[in-house]
Parts: structure tokens; C-alpha cells; sequence
């Protein structure tokens, strides 16, 4: 352990492989390496989150101008439930788990990788399955889905576009996150490095565990659901149709008790890489190590019990409302305690304002903002005067987009040279970082304004009066995006013909960084033995680092 | 070390802890894909429950309780071929799969009577009879077919599990000394059985 001069290990992952012939497309395609494996969902989750963005940027041009711009209302409806469906279930909840994660938390562990290698390989070839029917799904007879990315009955069940084979592809992307999580949960179980207890373990690994447990216990309940309203459509069965007794709101429930934990699918992860960047970039141990770690698996917890805040203007009694409204401020605290440990690290702390820092400080800013709003639609009142406005599309797109999202590429930023073993343009980056959050707030926050006006959301057209903020969140839409094809331009051409990165370029301390860059295919060309906490940064004197 | 290839080191690795982990794991899965279904199930015997009461003297309790009986033997069965197999008797664990998938084919047949049973009486999802009774007597049989349409469905995989744990056993890949694969099925199986057991009660035996 405290040899961190890793000798340069004979070959890297790319070089050696789990297959045969260890280059090719077939070495990665078959490949049980989980570093191998995040890389190909880093690939697949990249392409897919640009035709996402891509059909954001089409619904902004369709918003530019009152009355019908560059297409109709069902065209928009089609395009704004693929976005959803497509950032959703292909981006942002496999998101961070299975890329990051799957590089990164054997390599934190000190374990050689993940527990059931080849069921990884099986979860990417199911998400990829999943994907390939969502994109079959666009080109079925009756034209594509059109009802939003809830699928609320009855209309999902009445519409005569092609809801079953997305309704379908959406559930078999649900088995690949739970045998993702699963595989999670008995890695950190069993592969832990000898030395390294639960309260040695890396908070990035602490918040995949509550993450993997969400996925495991929550998943199967939408895809019941899923299943239900398919078996709907084709046989009538009635359990969602008032005509034959059924209740369409059961519906919404079932969907919901899903679909809130999977909100914290979506942002733990999230705020493990954010426990991760902080400690590195202030050089100072996390400050409450135990109550960030307790906090993640509290949000697991009470994100079960506040799944009816969706919809507490879809009929339900005033008690159970007034229930709901409470616990889902009590998921504020846990939030809390995050935010407050990360900031109480950077105190007294040496700051080192690299990009992955600067990304983590924009997620601050932004997840503040989604969060605090948040708070707002938790109250009932409130929430009935901004329910189903562009108040709620501009909070969850700040929590999810600027939140989450945000933090992939701040992942993205702050691994980017263990993965490829090769340095980023450092100021080219940090002037993305500048563009992203100035068109991520030109995009969304006057959809805040204009919510808490009255526009609705899902509408193509619009009154004049809010003809000026629709524009300027257009315009917002046009840096947006051209800001994102810059990120991934630095990137790519840090790939083709960036420096090659030091092994431990940041000075970070966990144990991913005392492996070469890229790392061999065992991870470590020694056996891990775990005598520090996580975050010890006195070990940096005996580690070999980038300094500057 | 390094020099090693890694589907080697992916053999060599072996945690029967962590695979049993793994497995327990995915049956909670199972228990919350079939708990949506039991809250539906829930929800709908509160608002209809003297419907429910009617609707379910229609199913025939002898060929339920028949169906039981078949199910539980088989769950007996697959764990004495587990036993066998600790004992490295290698035919008779052989023996008592194929009888644990020959109750499984038992309970489908049953299963398959039973189901065209109610088609000939006019009983099935959208059909005319059953949109001209009352609301809760539609709904209790679109969740018994609901229902018992997915157990049927995890019957059918527990058998594929159990032929291939079968073909392990012949080729000696499942040993008297290392047989978690076949404990796992066991685990799946008796997972099958037990929600068997709350459908039982939930549809035949509440009148």
C-alpha cells in the first residue's frame, strides 16, 4: 500500500484482454472485463445522450416562435416522450452506475473485478437489447410513442401509436439495472480488499450500494406495471379501466412507487462522485465520513415512502397528501447533510480549482437551485398552483441535468485519465465548464419564470406573452449543445493525440490511483492490503504524484 | 500474475457465499415483480370483496388443492436432489430433477384444464359472458389469469433452469463438492412453489 510508485505494469487493460485475441471488435463486445464493459456503456450511453439532447434541441426549435414553427403536435409529442424515454431510461439511470461504476468500483475496492463478470457482461447486452427495441419501437406501424415518458393509463392504453415494444424495451432495460445492481451489491459484499471494511470503503462505493439496493428492491414493481398496462392493450383485462372496475390511478401509484426511487437512482451515484472529487481537489480528508455514507442509504430509505408527491392533484385523500407533503421534506435532510459535509471539507481545505472541481462546483450551484424548488413542489399548495407547469420540467431539469448530468461529466473529467491514460486540454475544459453553466441557466431558469406564469408543459404552441423567455431558452439550447460538442471534442482528441496522464494526476488518494493509467486487466499488479481510512491524505507522501 | 489470462482468473475465482448472496438477492426481485401484483390484488378484494367471494366459487378447489400437493412434492424433490448430489450419488440426483420437472409438466397439464375449462364456459379476458357480470367478478378473473398466467410463466423457466442444471450434473460440472448452482435453482424453485402457496389460498380457498 504504501508503495504507491506502481511499476509500470507489463500491459494495460486495451493490450490484454478476457478473449482470445485481446483487440477486435469481438475482444470488447465478449469481453468480462468490467473496465472493458464501462467503456462500451461510456460509448453507447455517450451516443444515445446526444440523440436525446438532439431531440431537446428540435423541441426548443419547435418553441422558438408562438404557432406551429418546424412541426405539429403530435410530432412534438412523439419527440417529447423519446426524449424522455431516451434520457431517462437509456441515459441518465444507467448513467453513472454502469459506466463509472462498473470501472471504478473494483478498482476502489482493490478487487480484481466485479463479482459475476460475465452476468455484467449479460446486463450490457440486455441494455443494448433494450436500446435496439426502443429505436425498433420509432419505426412500428402507427408511428411512435406519443404518451410521455409515464405512460399514464388510460391514454397509453387508447393511443393507437406503438406503446407495447417501448412499454417492452423499457422493461428489459429494468433487468439489466437490477442484474447491474445485483452484481453491485455482492461485489461490495465480498470483493472488498483485505483491510477494507465497510468504513474503509470509498463514499462513491457507499452511494452505489444504496444506489444497487434502490434498483433491486424498486425495478420490479414498474416492471409489473409495464407488463400490466402491455397485457391491457392486448387482451382488455380491466385493472386499470374504470368501465370494468378497475382504477386508473392504481396506475400512477404503481408507476410512482418506481419511479421516485429511481429519481435517487439517478442522483446518488451522483453524489458519490461529488464525495469523491471534493476531498481530492481540497486536499483534506471528507469531512463526516460516516454521516455522508448513513445519509446515502437514508435517501434510499425515505425515497420509498414519498412516491405520491407526483401526484397530489390526481385524487387522494387530504391526510394522505398532507403525509406524503411531510416525508418528502424529511428527504431534505438527508440532502442536507450532504451538501453541508461536502462544503465543511472545503474548508481550511488547499483548493485546487481543476475542472472536475469546477464541474463539482457548478452541480452545487445547480442542484441547490433544483433541490430548493423541490421544496416548493412539496408543499401541496404550491404544488397545485405549479403542478404540471415548466415550473416542474425546469426543476427536474435542473436536479436531473444539472444535477446528475452535470456530475458525468465532472466524473468524466476527473477519471477521464485513468481510463484512457491520456491528459484532457485542462483549459479548453475549464472554459466549458464557464459555457455550461451560463447556457444551462439561459436554457432553463426562464422556464421557472414562465412555469410559475401558467405555461404548461408538453404544449407545442403557446400565448405571446411568453414569447420572449421561450426564445431566450432557445438560445440557451443552441450554447447548450454546442457546449457539449465541444466537451466531447476535448476528449476525443485528448484520446487521439492528448499527453500521456500521470498515474495519478489529481494527487488522489483512494486506490484507483495507485494503478497505472490505463490499469492492467487485474486492476493492480500486486495484492491490496487496506490500512488507511479512505481519505487519508498523509499517505500522499508516500504516493507518487502529479504535483503543481 | 499479470501475465494471466482473465477468464482463468474468473475460473479460479470461486465464492459459493457470494453466488448464494447474488441469488437471494434476485429473488427479492421476484417477491416485488409479484408484490405489485398482490397490492393490485390487495386494492381490488377491499373494493370488491363480496364479488371476489362470488367470483371465486367458480374455480375448481380440488384441481387447486391437487396442484398444490404436485407443486410441494416438487420442491421436496429438488431439494433430495440436492442431497443426492452432497452424497455424490450423481443418477439419483439425476433421478429426483427429472421427477422435480415431471411435477412441474403435472402442475401445467393441470393448469391447461383448468384454463380451457373456463374458456368453455365463456370466461376469459374481453369475452362476452364475462362483460356482462359485475365489475369485481371481471376484475377477480382478470387477476387470477393475470396472476397465474405469470406463475405458469416462471414454471416454464424453473423447468429450462432445472433441464440445464440437469446437463451440469451429467457432465460433472455440478460436483458433490461444489454444487451452489444447483442449490440456487433449488432457491428459484422454491421460490416458484411459495407464491403458489399465497396464490392458492388467495383465489380458491377465500369464498
Amino acid at each position: 500500500m504504501a508503495d504507491g510508485n506502481a511499476h509500470v505494469a507489463a500491459k494495460s487493460f486495451y493490450e490484454e484482454g478476457t478473449t482470445k485475441k485481446s483487440t477486435g471488435i469481438t475482444s470488447w463486445l465478449f469481453s468480462t472485463d468490467h473496465k472493458r464493459i464501462g467503456l462500451m456503456y461510456l460509448v453507447t450511453i455517450t451516443a444515445f445522450f446526444f440523440v436525446g439532447a438532439l431531440f431537446g434541441v428540435l423541441m426548443r426549435l419547435e418553441l422558438m416562435a408562438p404557432g406551429e414553427t418546424i412541426m405539429g403536435a403530435q410530432e412534438y409529442n412523439t419527440l417529447f416522450t423519446l426524449h424522455g424515454v431516451i434520457m431517462i431510461f437509456l441515459f441518465i439511470i444507467p448513467g453513472i452506475p454502469a459506466i463509472f461504476g462498473n470501472f471504478f468500483l473494483p478498482l476502489q475496492l482493490g478487487a480484481k473485478d466485479v463479482a459475476f463478470p460475465r452476468l455484467n457482461l449479460l446486463s450490457y447486452w440486455i441494455y443494448l437489447i433494450g436500446s435496439v427495441l426502443v429505436i425498433l419501437s420509432l419505426f412500428m406501424q402507427g408511428g411512435p410513442i406519443d404518451t410521455g415518458w409515464t405512460f399514464y393509463v388510460p391514454y397509453s392504453v387508447r393511443t393507437t401509436t406503438s406503446v407495447s415494444l417501448p412499454l417492452f424495451a423499457a422493461f428489459v432495460l429494468g433487468f439489466s439495472s437490477i442484474l447491474t445492481g445485483l452484481n453491485f451489491i455482492v461485489t461490495i459484499h465480498r470483493m472488498r480488499a483485505p483491510g477494507m471494511n465497510f468504513f474503509r470503503m470509498p463514499l462513491f462505493g457507499w452511494s452505489i450500494y444504496a444506489t444497487a439496493w434502490i434498483q433491486v428492491i424498486a425495478t420490479p414493481v414498474v416492471g409489473i406495471t409495464i407488463l400490466l398496462v402491455i397485457i391491457e392493450r392486448s387482451f382488455g383485462v380491466g385493472i386499470f379501466d374504470p368501465a370494468l372496475g378497475g382504477d386508473p390511478i392504481l396506475f400512477q401509484h404503481l408507476f410512482w412507487i418506481y419511479s421516485h426511487p429511481a429519481v435517487y437512482i439517478m442522483i446518488l451515484p451522483a453524489m458519490g462522485v461529488v464525495s469523491e472529487i471534493i476531498p481530492t481537489f481540497s486536499r483534506r480528508t471528507i469531512f463526516g465520513y460516516t454521516p455522508i455514507a448513513m445519509s446515502s442509504l437514508a435517501i434510499a430509505f425515505v425515497g420509498y415512502l414519498v412516491w405520491a408527491h407526483h401526484m397530489f392533484t390526481s385524487g387522494m385523500s387530504d391526510t394522505s397528501r398532507v403525509i406524503f407533503s411531510l416525508l418528502t421534506y424529511i428527504v431534505a435532510l438527508p440532502s442536507g447533510v450532504k451538501v453541508f459535509n461536502w462544503v465543511a471539507t472545503m474548508y481550511k481545505g488547499s483548493i485546487d480549482p481543476k475542472p472536475p472541481f469546477l464541474w463539482v462546483m457548478s452541480f452545487v450551484f445547480l442542484f441547490s437551485i433544483g433541490g430548493l424548488t423541490g421544496l416548493v413542489l412539496g408543499s401541496i399548495t404550491a404544488d397545485i398552483h405549479v403542478h404540471d407547469t415548466y415550473f416542474v420540467v425546469s426543476h427536474f431539469h435542473y436536479v436531473m441535468f444539472g444535477g446528475t448530468g452535470t456530475i458525468v461529466f465532472a466524473a468524466l473529467y476527473y477519471w477521464f485519465p485513468k481510463m484512457f491514460g491520456k491528459m484532457y486540454n485542462i483549459k479548453w475544459a475549464n472554459i466549458n465548464a464557464l459555457f455550461y453553466i451560463i447556457a444551462f441557466n439561459v436554457l432553463y431558469f426562464p422556464k421557472f419564470i414562465m412555469g410559475y406564469q401558467g405555461m404548461p408543459r408538453r404544449y407545442y404552441d403557446y400565448l405571446p406573452e411568453f414569447a420572449d423567455l421561450q426564445m431566450l431558452s432557445t438560445i440557451g439550447s443552441w450554447i447548450m449543445f454546442a457546449t457539449l460538442v465541444s466537451i466531447f471534442l476535448n476528449l476525443y482528441l485528448a484520446i487521439k493525440k492528448g499527453k500521456k496522464a500521470h498515474n495519478n494526476p489529481w494527487g488522489g488518494v483512494t486506490l484507483e490511483w495507485q494503478t497505472s493509467s490505463p490499469p492492467p486487466l487485474l486492476n493492480f499488479d500486486r495484492e491490496i492490503t487496506v490500512n488507511h481510512e479512505p481519505y487519508d491524505f498523509s499517505q500522499l507522501k508516500e504516493l507518487d504524484y502529479e504535483s503543481k | 500474475m499479470s501475465q494471466s489470462n482473465g477468464a482463468v482468473v474468473n475460473q479460479l475465482h470461486r465464492d459459493d457465499l457470494g453466488a448464494k448472496l447474488g441469488m437471494w438477492v434476485f429473488l427479492f426481485t421476484e417477491v416485488l415483480l409479484f408484490g405489485g401484483m398482490f397490492l393490485v390484488y390487495a386494492v381490488y378484494r377491499f373494493q370488491f370483496s363480496d364479488l371476489f367471494k362470488l367470483a371465486a366459487l367458480e374455480l375448481n378447489t380440488g384441481l387447486g388443492t391437487f396442484n398444490t400437493i404436485v407443486l410441494l412434492t416438487s420442491s421436496l424433490t429438488m431439494v433430495l436432489a440436492i442431497v443426492a448430489i452432497q452424497k455424490n450419488k450423481k443418477n439419483l440426483s439425476l433421478f429426483y430433477l427429472a421427477s422435480t420437472i415431471g411435477f412441474a409438466l403435472i402442475f401445467m397439464v393441470v393448469k391447461y384444464f383448468e384454463w380451457s375449462a373456463k374458456f368453455s364456459h365463456g370466461i376469459y379476458p374481453g369475452s362476452e359472458e364475462l362483460l356482462n357480470r359485475q365489475n369485481g367478478e371481471i376484475l377477480f378473473f382478470g387477476l387470477y389469469f393475470v396472476m397465474t398466467g405469470l406463475h405458469a410463466f416462471h414454471v416454464i423457466i424453473g423447468v429450462i433452469i432445472i433441464a440445464v442444471l440437469m446437463v451440469f450434473v451429467y457432465k460433472n460440472k455440478i460436483v458433490h463438492d461444489n454444487y451452489v448452482k444447483l442449490e440456487n435453482g433449488g432457491l428459484y424453485w422454491h421460490l416458484v412453489d411459495l407464491i403458489w402457496i399465497f396464490l392458492f389460498p388467495l383465489f380458491y380457498l377465500i369464498h
